[in-house]
């Protein structure tokens, strides 16, 4: 009997160090919110399974996946040609679990509704500098963008503004937060911020990438593919270890995991 | 007995305190030479990120690029070879995963194992290329010509005036614009903050009862203890919005902005350093020249703000060595673009800023983070000679007194 009593909190206590039940996840801020969201969540279900949620930048991850130190990466951005190669060898499994809809944002004020991707680029590197020539008022335009540590700054600079740098002109900000408030208070501003950012302090632009149909950033305009500036959320692991974070991927796919993705601000793929 | 208890703890407190002080100098010294380490690994590099190339055609008669002429080429600024002492054909870019659109999937390799084949036939049949890839595709049988980069020197590094440290290929490591940007906005931070500061002090000192001296010295020593996100967010919504209508100006953002919050943030400093320095002069000084007929007024600028001129003096240092350093309040004010500043109206980004905004994410051990480190060497050799300015000014002062 006495024997027993020992017996039970040594084999909880090995249930719960037992390094096949935690699951680490590691990567970009922007993924950051939603994976403690579901994170907090998949562990009340699952009384046992322990999820840690790490962020530090899409590159952060990507390098702990490789050097094998995080069971899953989030990544806020497709893997570069160098990644891919450096992980060839893990047969990696790359899930979408969200999608992420960027918004260019101006001030309320000006009267300017939509911008091409070309005009876009003229404007982050520096080539247009008025907003008369886009269509708006005589006006200086004020360019605000995130630090270049920013997964949404190489974001832009790949899929908007043809890898061209950023002019030097540019105003970088520490938090999207900011961007908000700056242009919200400058009337000749443009920036650009997740969806989840959008308030009634700035004007989101329609955008177009073939010249010919402008989309207005939305939840909807996103989950249908019409708006161009959107980006899918990844969660990328070894096949390796398959088996012990499907229960987790799984319940971020499934019905419930998905609300909570809409309920952080982020668009649901399913 | 007891005596000799009482000399054995006391030999333990010694010896304590001795093993305190010393640990305490030996983790300074050890983070400053952790710090200067790792910045100098900066100059043993080229700005190109290891494990990288960037190639030509065998035939093209360009050999080496500086690192302004390679951002130049990949933003499509130049666009002939002529440009860069070549011929005068047009520059055809190509980054490695480009490879896709001039190659199917099946010449590839599923796992890119004939990658570096693709990449050497596109460069050979190319003339006019430049290509940006991983070494090992370079390796064997290459028939391409690689680009020859410099180092990076001291020189070039304080004198660059671009900072472009994630650029692809080659990163642009100038930091002139970020030290310029530092002493500016700290400059201005103490024009403002001296007059006021002074002015405080002397009140203080000479002027106000005790009544209103002890309300008032409490309430500006608060003011050290505000956290510095509270100044910068107060800053971004309340300073920044005014300059902008006040001067009709474009950006409110400025250095005049960061530079009116920090000097809010250095009066504490400045106030209480240079009144303890008025509150030494001497009574009996000031009695006699009151006694030989001067009035208050004379008084404090004949003899107590020259006797106390090198407390003053520090104080005033100890304010711009403070100013020098923070970091977030400007960060959220200063718009953080680095541009040579020419005025006050004018966005800039500083030296704290940058190494804040940028540590977080740059890969450990890489150029960017030890391009960091050295921006980090460089602010502390600025700090170390303020600080040695302090040193010099108040030891003076201590050595006068006895004359």
């Amino acid at each position: 009997m006495k024997k027993t009593f020992l017996l039970l909190p040594a084999i909880l206590l090995l249930a719960f160090v037992n390094p096949g039940s935690e699951i680490t996840i590691k990567g970009s801020d922007t993924v950051l919110p939603l994976s403690q969201k579901e994170a907090e969540v998949f562990m009340k279900k699952n009384a046992g399974a322990s999820v840690t949620v790490v962020g530090g930048g899409s590159g952060v991850g990507i390098t702990a996946l490789i050097d094998g130190n995080t069971d899953i990466c989030m990544s806020s951005r497709d893997l570069k040609m160098e990644e891919k190669l450096k992980l060839k060898e893990k047969n990696i499994v790359q899930k979408t679990v969200g999608v992420d809809a960027l918004a260019m944002i101006v001030n309320p004020k000006n009267k300017v509704n939509q911008l091409t991707r070309e005009q876009l680029e003229g404007i982050f590197t520096g080539s247009i500098t008025n907003w008369k020539d886009v269509g708006g008022a005589d006006q200086k335009i004020v360019v605000y963008s995130r630090e270049s540590s920013s997964g949404t700054y190489e974001f832009m600079k790949e899929h908007v503004m043809g890898k061209k740098n950023y002019a030097s002109t540019v105003l970088s900000m520490p938090a999207t937060g900011t961007i908000v408030q700056s242009v919200g208070q400058t009337p000749g501003a443009i920036g650009y911020v997740g969806l989840a950012y959008l308030d009634k302090q700035v004007k989101a632009l329609a955008v177009s990438f073939d010249g010919k149909t402008f989309v207005k950033p939305s939840m909807a305009a996103a989950k249908d593919k019409t708006y161009p500036v959107a980006r899918p959320l990844y969660y990328i692991y070894a096949g390796a270890s398959e088996a012990k974070v499907k229960a987790y991927v799984d319940f971020v796919l499934s019905t419930e995991g998905q609300k909570l993705v809409e309920a952080v601000g982020y668009v649901p793929v399913k | 007995m007891r005596k000799r208890i009482t000399k054995f703890l006391e030999k333990i407190i010694e010896s304590l305190l001795l093993i305190s002080g010393t640990f305490t100098s030996v983790i300074v010294l050890l983070i400053i030479l952790f710090l200067f380490k790792e910045g100098a690994g900066l100059f043993t590099n080229t700005p190109m990120e290891k494990g990288n190339v960037v190639a030509l055609n065998k035939a093209n008669q360009v050999n080496e690029l500086t690192p302004a002429q390679f951002k130049n080429i990949f933003d499509q600024k130049i666009k002939t070879w002529k440009e860069v002492g070549g011929s005068s054909d047009s520059i055809k870019l190509f980054r490695v995963d480009d490879i896709a659109s001039f190659y199917t999937e099946d010449q590839i390799g599923s796992n890119f194992e004939h990658l570096g084949a693709c990449i050497n036939d596109h460069i050979s049949k190319t003339p006019n290329i430049i290509a940006f890839f991983p070494t090992e595709y370079a390796a064997t049988g290459f028939q391409g010509k690689l680009v020859k980069l410099k180092n990076i020197t001291i020189g070039s590094f304080i004198t660059d005036k671009e900072w472009f440290p994630t650029a692809q290929p080659v990163a642009q490591f100038g930091v002139l614009s970020l030290i310029l940007g530092t002493l500016w906005v700290s400059f201005a931070a103490i024009l403002f903050a001296l007059p006021l500061g002074l002015a405080t002090a002397i009140y203080l000192a000479e002027i106000a009862d005790s009544r209103v001296r002890n309300i008032l010295k409490p309430l500006i020593e608060l003011l050290a203890g505000i956290p510095s996100v509270v100044y910068g967010f107060f800053g971004l919504v309340v300073i920044v919005p005014l300059i902008k209508t006040i001067f009709n100006l474009d950006v409110g953002e400025t250095a005049l902005a960061g530079s009116i919050i920090l000097g809010i943030m250095a009066l504490p400093t400045i106030i209480t350093v240079s009144e303890d320095a008025l509150r030494t002069t001497p009574r009996a000084m000031k009695e006699a020249s009151l006694a030989l007929g001067a009035s208050k007024w004379q008084t404090i600028y004949k003899v107590s703000i020259p006797y106390s001129a090198s407390g003053i003096t520090a104080g005033a240092i100890l304010g711009i060595g403070r100013a020098i350093g923070e970091t977030m309040a400007v960060l959220m004010c200063t718009g953080n673009a680095a541009v040579i500043p020419h005025t006050l109206l004018q966005p800039v980004r500083t030296i704290p800023a940058t190494i804040a905004a940028e540590l977080g994410e740059a890969a450990q051990g890489g150029l960017h983070y030890k391009a960091l480190f050295a921006l980090g060497c460089i602010l502390f050799i600025i700090t170390f000679f303020i600080n040695l300015a302090v040193e010099m000014i108040s030891s003076k002062h201590r050595g006068g007194k006895h004359i």
